[in-house]
């Protein structure tokens, strides 16, 4: 059992090291509050993303333990249910090519069995959230924008109303005004659905924008965790180092949400 | 006498031949496929299988097929009919194509997608059959019609060990030196695999996935 009721995912002294003997991950702890969205920032090869795939047990830690809503998920049935509890969005969105726009959003409802008649709504339901035309929905993914096809990701990610929403860079890859845009209705759709996410960027400004704490990593390990208001006022020197690499380039929308 | 005239006159024989061939090659190729693909499967997601399995393949492929027709025909229950040797024979050159290219076609599934769909909660088995083998399957499919079209030329050769097919009308007319009975042979062999070929090559095509 987790020791910390209020939250929905624990690292308690989790390492991940490679079966050539890189250490990825080392003594890692970290809290994720229900509803927050804490986002992990750090450099490529910090760790972030492997600490990504041991919450939807993609990669197995080495040692230590993940709890996913107080209990580590076994083996089999146990660890589908809880991926299919989980939404995951990637960079490469990974978007099914030979599927249409809406059996890509109704998979994970159709696989867990949910009838028909409760399925096609839900994914209408799902395009309007994400904002996308319902028309779109024969469309297959190569016909979309990138903008368009990272919208499905999340509506597809969504479909099956999970509580907790793991997304790594899912933004990286947009042109700025798009990923501008997106991040704008991250916000707004977060508001409404209070879900659990756990948000990997390298961009300072994302993680300013979006997220309700910042978890700083670096070569595998939890430099610290801060929320975005305290982060640009801190003395640690990683931190400072990081608001300075980003200095002028800390966009005005980052900086009106933490005055 | 032409061409045509002999046809004509011969037409029940050169039919009959012709569905022998049809035969050996449908029948072949249903038994590489359900070997072949398999393995291929297999192979895609155990690589430590991967190199003596193609290998065995490409060594098949390497025997010359007069040779490999010879080696079986002493098997015990295999030996007894000739047709029944022929597509054993047939089978195990078609082998390499089907095995390879449903490798290959499984490999070069987008991983992001492989990932997004484990990180979903498919099942290994949902992982195949709704994600990868569609996404593999025109490669796949161009595999197997390397292995038809190789299939329906090598099937002349089985005549030489008694198999029957249209390579019987090839061997009867390189024997009497007559080019109207070797074409008569030659003609439809050459017809199936063009026919063969287009009709897959179409399938493959509209199976692409953009």
């Amino acid at each position: 059992m987790g020791q910390n009721r209020g939250a929905a995912i624990e690292f308690r002294d989790v390492s991940f090291v490679l079966p050539d003997g890189h250490v990825v991950l080392s003594h890692f702890d970290l809290d994720i509050r229900r509803g927050e969205t804490l986002v992990l920032l750090g450099r490529s090869g910090s760790g972030k993303t492997t600490t990504l795939k041991l919450v939807n047990r993609l990669l197995a830690p080495t040692s230590g333990s993940v709890y996913v809503d107080g209990a580590v998920p076994a083996h089999g049935k146990d660890l589908l249910r809880l991926r299919r509890r989980i939404g995951y969005v990637i960079q490469e969105v990974g978007l099914f090519p030979h599927f249409t726009v809406e059996k890509n959003i109704g998979l994970v409802p159709a696989i867990e069995g949910w009838p028909q008649d409760r399925i096609r709504p839900r994914i209408q339901q799902m395009l309007q959230l994400v904002g996308l035309d319902s028309g779109l929905a024969d469309r297959y993914p190569h016909q979309l924008s990138g903008g368009q096809r990272q919208r499905v990701g999340v509506a597809r990610a969504l479909a099956a109303d999970p509580e907790i929403l793991l997304m790594d860079e899912p933004f990286g890859a947009l042109d700025p005004l798009t990923r501008d845009e997106l991040q704008r209705e991250f916000l707004s759709l977060q508001q409404r659905l209070c879900k659990t996410v756990l948000f990997v960027t390298h961009d300072l400004n994302e993680a300013l924008r979006l997220g309700s704490r910042i978890a700083l990593m670096e070569a595998g390990k939890l430099v610290t965790l801060l929320s975005p208001e305290e982060f640009l006022r801190s003395e640690d020197a990683l931190v400072s180092a990081y608001v300075r690499a980003f200095g002028a380039g800390l966009d005005a929308a980052a900086q009106r949400r933490v005055q | 006498m032409n061409l045509l005239h002999f046809l004509a006159e011969n037409r029940m024989q050169v039919l009959e031949l012709f569905l022998e061939h049809l035969w050996m090659v449908g029948a072949s190729t249903l038994l590489a496929v359900i070997i072949g693909i398999p393995l291929g499967i297999m192979i895609a997601h155990w690589p430590a299988w991967n190199k003596p399995v193609l290998a065995g393949a490409n060594i098949i492929q390497t025997i010359p097929s007069l040779a490999l027709f010879g080696f079986l025909l002493p098997v015990p229950w295999l030996g007894d009919r000739a047709e029944r040797l022929a597509i054993l024979a047939l089978a195990l050159y078609a082998l390499l194509p089907l095995i390879r290219n449903t490798y290959t076609g499984i490999r070069g599934v987008d991983p992001a997608v492989v990932e997004a769909a484990r990180g979903m909660g498919l099942t290994e088995r949902q992982l195949l059959f709704k994600v990868e083998l569609p996404l593999a399957s025109s490669v796949i499919l161009s595999g197997l019609r390397i292995a038809v079209v190789i299939s329906v030329g090598l099937a002349t050769i089985a005549a030489a060990i008694g198999a029957g097919g249209l390579g019987e009308l090839i061997f009867r007319g390189l024997a009497m030196v007559n080019n109207q009975l070797i074409l008569a042979g030659a003609i439809p062999a050459a017809a199936l695999a063009l026919v063969a070929d287009f009709g897959l090559g179409w399938l493959e095509r509209r199976l692409r996935h953009r």
